[in-house]
């Protein structure tokens, strides 16, 4: 066995550089990706040791990567796209719904689109617009792709090998102002699916749900209340679509009460689907409705706002103290 | 890939030269030399008052001298993040003096220098790199659009509103900036079409800093980027961007061919990102020092310092001055940067619609009734 205490953005890195290892129809594809190492630095080193044409530096042209990116999946090759930041995306939201989504099925699984479209997504950075998005449910809402968030250095380095790896399109959501986290990771043992949810804190009381940056929220949110003698069961979604809510179900019979996290906008986000599930469900068990934390339904404001528009520890603790008072 | 710098280098004359406006000139145009020699060119001339040199001179140190502020507030942690515009100055100073009351320019994230001659308060710019708004000035009063983060979308903008400069049989132009990596994005591509079919009046001025952050014009180009108009239908000319007369004689002529109901024109200004892309960037990674001390001998400002003091336009007496100028304005600039508010919480549900929705008023009064509930100020 080998561990090694890795960052997300690490782990990411060493992932990739094994599925590269693995299977030579990888590609690399993004702006700055290769002699930069990316923005983030998560190919950095990669171009240098598998060539420019494995770790390719393309064109300033979102559309343009995901085009062809699709053409090369039609040829065999399993194209990983970098998203240099969320709100970046957009130009090639094209090709990624009318095309990557549905050609498996327009070709009757005659073809298929292994792609990856790697995606840093969130806020927390003091960054300027567009660069601290959460755009899943535009993804999740799509039939055809697949939404997963890491929230993790374990589940990056083998979520991002698992998804190559996979033979349907997955956007793969990474969450980066956790990139510099850091965990030990084995990178022998492959610890389950990728499309499987997590119970990261047992707990009694409220269930608390995540993905990707707010898992760790939710966790310090869980470590306070615990202060307090309040119980919170987490669970780490990974999967934003498909759902795996078998581990929710089971956590909310228990506990009769949920509360959903995430910093994508409340309305019509992931937490509305996720309720109304929980809710057909496990009606009879809950104390309860499900609460959502999430952004406001505002544009992500100026970098100074952001600490109020983002779902805190209070915020969490706040729908917590909600779910008990019912 | 050694094939492809090649055809990069290529300067073929220029195709749909023969437009009114335009010379037959393939090559760089030029009014300065990098030594700071006045040359004359065929069919660019510029007609400037001692006053008007000085006074170009004067908003490129001035700009320059913000620039290099704005850097150093951004290392002492009062800005987020800063684009510099060093080594651009001439280009965005050329430019932006081309234009002229009514006309509406259409700005990246990098035309500092663009703002300073449409009057925008620099303060206004701060703002948005400190990040307590998305740029403070009034775009319809200055002329000067807010700043469009997302690559070239807007020269699509930029084209739209010269279709409607044109319908209102307006005589004004608009100028629509991107860089060299811009150029790839295929909403780019398609303004220059719109742009092309509808003779719209919109001068494309593109800034060739020879990178997209770490990636080089021959991964966006295999030709001259002002070789590109042609496919679309319209003239494009390359101007040494580094020249600031070069750069207002030509913008000028475009901008008044454009007035004059010729359509549009590509512009390559020819220059450097002498700095890092933003402050979050590092060019060592990417390329070699050895190319930035080839382009500091190609200065912008150094340039036309020489020629104006070979010429006996200025003396040290005036540099000195204009010295003093920069040191006040830098001073303006980061007490102005310190004192910048940090916007109510609040704000950020304001301004969403024109008509606010039931819901999100609601959502905002949520807002303030938690924020009141952490009573003593726990939550500032
Ligand atoms: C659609 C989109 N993709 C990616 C980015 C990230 N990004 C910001 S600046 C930049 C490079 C732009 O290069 P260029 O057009 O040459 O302008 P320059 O920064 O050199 O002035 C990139 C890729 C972005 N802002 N928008
Ligand atoms: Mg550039």
């Amino acid at each position: 066995m080998s561990t090694d205490t890795l960052t997300i953005g690490k782990a990411l890195n060493l992932g990739l550089r094994r599925a590269m290892e693995d299977d030579a129809k990888v590609v690399l594809m993004g702006e700055d990706i290769g002699k930069l190492g990316g923005v983030f630095r998560i190919t950095d080193g990669l171009q240098k040791d598998f060539g420019d044409d494995r770790v390719v530096d393309t064109p300033l042209a979102e559309a343009g990567i995901l085009g062809t990116a699709v053409g090369l999946a039609m040829r065999g090759y399993r194209p990983v796209c970098e998203i240099q930041f969320d709100g970046f995306v957009f130009p090639a939201y094209n090709q990624i719904v009318t095309q990557v989504a549905k050609i498996h099925a327009r070709s009757k699984g005659k073809m298929a689109m292994p792609i990856v479209i790697r995606i840093p997504f969130g806020g927390g950075i003091g960054a300027v617009e567009h660069h601290s998005e959460s755009p899943e449910a535009y993804f999740a809402h799509t039939a055809g792709l697949k939404v997963v968030a890491v929230s993790n250095p374990v589940d990056a380095y083998w979520g991002i090998q698992q998804a190559i790896a996979h033979p349907d399109p997955i956007v793969f959501l990474e969450p980066k102002r956790r990139y510099w986290e850091k965990a030990p990771v084995d990178t022998d043992a492959m610890p389950g699916p990728l499309f499987a949810s997590r119970v990261v804190r047992g707990g009694d009381d409220v269930t608390v749900l995540a993905y990707g940056p707010m898992v760790k929220t939710a966790l310090q949110a869980a470590e306070a209340a615990a202060e307090e003698g309040r119980s919170l069961e987490v669970i780490d979604l990974r999967t934003v679509s498909p759902l795996d809510l078998d581990p929710v179900y089971e956590s909310v019979r228990r506990t009769g009460r949920c509360v959903v996290v995430h910093e994508a906008p409340v309305t019509l986000g992931l937490g509305a689907e996720i309720a109304a599930r929980v809710t057909e469900t496990c009606f009879h068990s809950l104390e309860a409705p499900v609460l959502r934390v999430g952004g406001y339904d505002t544009p992500y404001p100026p970098s100074k706002l952001e600490e109020e528009y983002l779902p805190d520890l209070d915020r969490v603790l706040d729908a917590v103290d909600r779910s008990m008072g019912f | 890939m050694t094939a492809l710098r090649e055809t990069t280098e290529v300067v073929d004359p220029v195709p749909g030269a023969d437009a009114p406006h335009l010379p037959q000139q393939p090559d760089l145009i030029q009014l300065l030399t990098p030594e700071g020699e006045r040359v004359e060119h065929p069919d660019y001339s510029v007609d400037l008052s001692e006053d008007e040199l000085r006074d170009l001179y004067r908003d490129l140190a001035l700009v320059r001298r913000w620039d290099v502020e704005a850097t150093a507030l951004q290392r002492q942690g009062e800005l987020g993040i800063w684009a510099s515009l060093l080594g651009q100055e001439a280009a965005q100073v050329g430019a932006g003096r081309a234009l002229r009351d009514g006309d509406m320019a259409f700005p990246t994230y990098r035309e500092h220098g663009v703002a300073w001659t449409r009057g925008v308060d620099p303060l206004h710019v701060m703002g948005l790199f400190r990040g307590v708004d998305n740029g403070g000035w009034d775009p319809v009063a200055t002329g000067f659009n807010l700043y469009t983060i997302v690559i070239g979308a807007q020269c699509l903008h930029a084209t739209g509103y010269a279709m409607g400069v044109q319908r209102d049989g307006a005589e004004s132009a608009v100028l629509a900036f991107l860089g060299d990596g811009a150029t790839s994005q295929g909403e780019v591509n398609e303004a220059m079409i719109f742009a092309a079919s509808f003779a719209a009046p919109v001068v494309f001025f593109c800034q060739n800093n020879q990178y997209a952050i770490s990636v080089p014009l021959e991964r966006q180009s295999r030709v001259p980027l002002y070789q590109r108009a042609a496919g679309f239908g319209f003239p494009g000319v390359r101007v040494d961007g580094n020249d600031v007369l070069a750069v207002l004689a030509v913008t000028r002529a475009a901008l008044q061919a454009a007035r004059e109901g010729q359509g549009p024109t590509f512009i390559e200004a020819f220059t450097y990102r002498m700095g890092a892309h933003t402050t979050s960037d590092d060019p060592t990674r990417y390329r070699l020092a050895s190319e930035l001390e080839e382009w500091k001998l190609r200065d912008p400002i150094a340039r036309l310092k020489a020629y104006l003091s070979r010429s006996g336009l200025a003396d040290q007496a005036f540099f000195d001055s204009v010295d003093a100028d920069g040191d006040e304005l830098a001073a303006r600039i980061r007490s102005g940067t310190l004192e910048l508010a940090d916007p109510p919480g609040t704000s950020m549900f304001d301004h969403v619609y024109a008509e606010q929705t039931p819901e999100l008023a609601a959502q905002r009064a949520e807002f303030e009734a938690y924020h009141a509930s952490f009573e003593g100020g726990v939550e500032r």
